[in-house]
């Protein structure tokens, strides 16, 4: 949560404590966060922006992190552009902003005008300013969503909806050095660079130019002692020697169906950290946290308030009301984002097993086999248990008989022995079937499994999954 | 090479064993409704004979009779185009 004096990212940087040391890393430059205290990478320039709506577009992600640090209590709206957004979706998320300028990190010209008048350069070079207000008026962030094909939503958050979960009182003595598989300019990726802000903390900034192992060879060099990412990200990261040049002390998932395989993975791997696991959406805020070690999570916690998040189920669906959901959506007021009541519905399908609650997958994911519903999460989570098995995919495949069939590509976590491939391939596919006849209804089990040596993983650290 | 016919009535074989059902010996006049599989071991079936034989007759033709016995399902994958 924010200090009640406080009104933007500045005026927190301003108060916090221990931030002679504090810093925010990229691959090539680190920025001193005290030095944005009494400087600007902007300087004169940044009054220019004073109530402005302005596009964060940059290449680079500390960049990026920079000029919103810059930006917020001085502009009226900031939106965030993340890294992915197809160029043909630009002009309609600059009308529906209604953005004045542009901030970029490379040159201006090469998207073309865009129809906008101001493009600003960007650097990470911060140089002191002598007038250096910290809070000006409140600034109104539009993030963009993932997941989905086609335009995607925009969202409008507060500096207070994006914080609310942020509960400093929990963040240690020692300053934390956060690191995320994530990219801050979409919801998980901004958490953490507010949670580095407001903790008093650092964040190390994952960059396009460099492979995963480099970013965790920078990690290593920082000692990052908090380390995000989605169960897909962490998958993949296990699978690089770099993993064990970390040592975090907390270890984090959300952002996809949490399994009970990847847990106990990264408890073996890092049995110093603390894992847990967090239910969070561009739309709808974080809404829990779960870190008893286990997949899914205590029913006790739906219908209970806990710091003003209430949680209901309906049809199936996690519905989520909270201090962090979002105001609404820009340029397409007519979709509603909350119910009467202010419950998001989430679109994540959840079944009540016990005393726990278990997430089974996406409302819109569903494969349809002669009628009846398969979700592709949910027999994900199943192959995985088998020790081999690293990451899977599950999809749906034509079927002139049932319309769909269930089918599956795993990664293993070693090659099969190669000089025995073909009889070890058969075995593995059997024995993991077997896992699967053992959990699973007749028709979610796997018609084929096929090892691939990799899954195709979005930038948003999501598995892509094709329609 | 293995014969259409064989690898028909193996893969029926294996299908109802792993699903646990119980099969009626493969004849050519066995009536495909009363083999003992259901339509998940038909769905199952086809998409391994795709991988199989490189074929799904099912798909390949917009205008197709679907067959009674397993006679007529085996032609229907032997006269398949590939």
């Amino acid at each position: 949560m924010l200090p009640s004096d406080v009104r933007s990212l500045r005026g927190i940087l301003g108060k916090t404590s221990h931030r002679e040391n504090n810093f925010l890393a990229g691959r090539a430059t680190s920025i001193a966060l005290a030095d944005l205290v009494r400087g600007s990478s902007f300087r004169d320039r940044l009054s220019i922006f004073s109530g402005q709506s302005v596009l964060i577009a940059t290449h680079d992600q500390l960049a990026a992190a920079l000029a919103l640090i810059e930006l917020d209590g001085v502009v009226r709206q900031l939106t965030l552009c993340p890294p992915d957004l197809p160029h043909e979706y630009l002009p309609s998320v600059i009308a529906n902003a209604g953005i004045d300028a542009i901030v970029c990190d490379r040159d201006p010209t090469e998207r073309g005008s865009l129809g906008i008048r101001r493009h600003f350069m960007c650097t990470t070079a911060i140089k002191p300013m002598a007038d250096c207000r910290l809070d000006r008026c409140p600034t109104e962030w539009v993030l963009l969503t993932s997941g989905t094909t086609g335009l995607p939503k925009m969202v409008s958050h507060s500096l207070g909806s994006l914080t609310a979960a942020i509960n400093t009182s929990k963040i240690g003595e020692k300053p934390a050095v956060w690191g995320t598989f994530y990219d801050v300019r979409r919801y998980g990726g901004l958490q953490v660079l507010f949670r580095a802000i407001l903790g008093g903390g650092s964040f190390v900034l994952s960059s396009v130019e460099e492979s995963l192992s480099q970013y965790l060879g920078r990690l290593s060099t920082h000692r990052a002692t908090h380390v995000l990412g989605t169960p897909s990200h962490w998958r993949r990261a296990l699978m690089s020697p770099s993993a064990r040049e970390i040592a975090p002390q907390y270890v984090r998932l959300s952002g996809e169906i949490v399994d009970q395989a990847i847990l106990d993975s990264l408890r073996a791997f890092y049995p110093h950290a603390r894992i847990g696991h967090a239910f969070a959406s561009t739309e709808a805020g974080v809404a829990f946290e779960v870190d008893d070690g286990f997949e899914g999570f205590p029913a006790s916690f739906v219908g209970r308030i806990t710091g003003d998040v209430i949680l209901k189920i309906d049809e199936g669906s996690l519905w989520v009301r909270s201090p962090g959901t979002a105001k609404g959506y820009v340029g397409r007021e007519a979709l509603v984002l909350a119910d009467e009541k202010g419950f998001v519905d989430t679109g994540d399908i959840v079944e009540r097993r016990g005393d726990r609650y278990y997430f089974l997958g996406r409302r819109g994911g569903i494969i349809n086999v002669g009628g009846l519903k398969v979700h592709p999460e949910e027999v994900e989570a199943v192959i995985n248990r088998h020790p081999a098995v690293r990451m899977s995919s599950v999809r749906s495949r034509r079927n002139p008989i049932t319309g769909s069939i269930v089918v599956a590509d795993v990664v293993l976590k070693v090659e099969p022995d190669t000089s025995n491939a073909p009889a070890s391939t058969v075995e593995l596919k059997e024995q993991i079937l077997q896992v699967c006849r053992g959990a699973l209804a007749q028709h979610k089990i796997p018609v084929a499994i096929r090892f691939v040596a990799d899954l195709d993983v979005g930038a948003t650290g999501k598995l892509t999954r094709h329609a | 090479m293995v014969s259409i016919k064989l690898t028909i009535t193996s893969q029926m074989q294996k299908i109802a064993d792993e699903q646990e059902k119980k099969i009626a010996p493969l004849t050519d006049d066995l009536n495909l409704l009363e083999s003992g599989l259901d339509s998940l071991c038909f769905a199952i079936l086809v998409a391994r004979l795709e991988d199989e034989l490189g074929c799904d007759p099912f798909t390949a033709s917009d205008d197709i009779q679907y067959p009674v016995t397993l006679g007529e399902f085996i032609r229907f994958y032997e006269n398949a185009p590939k």
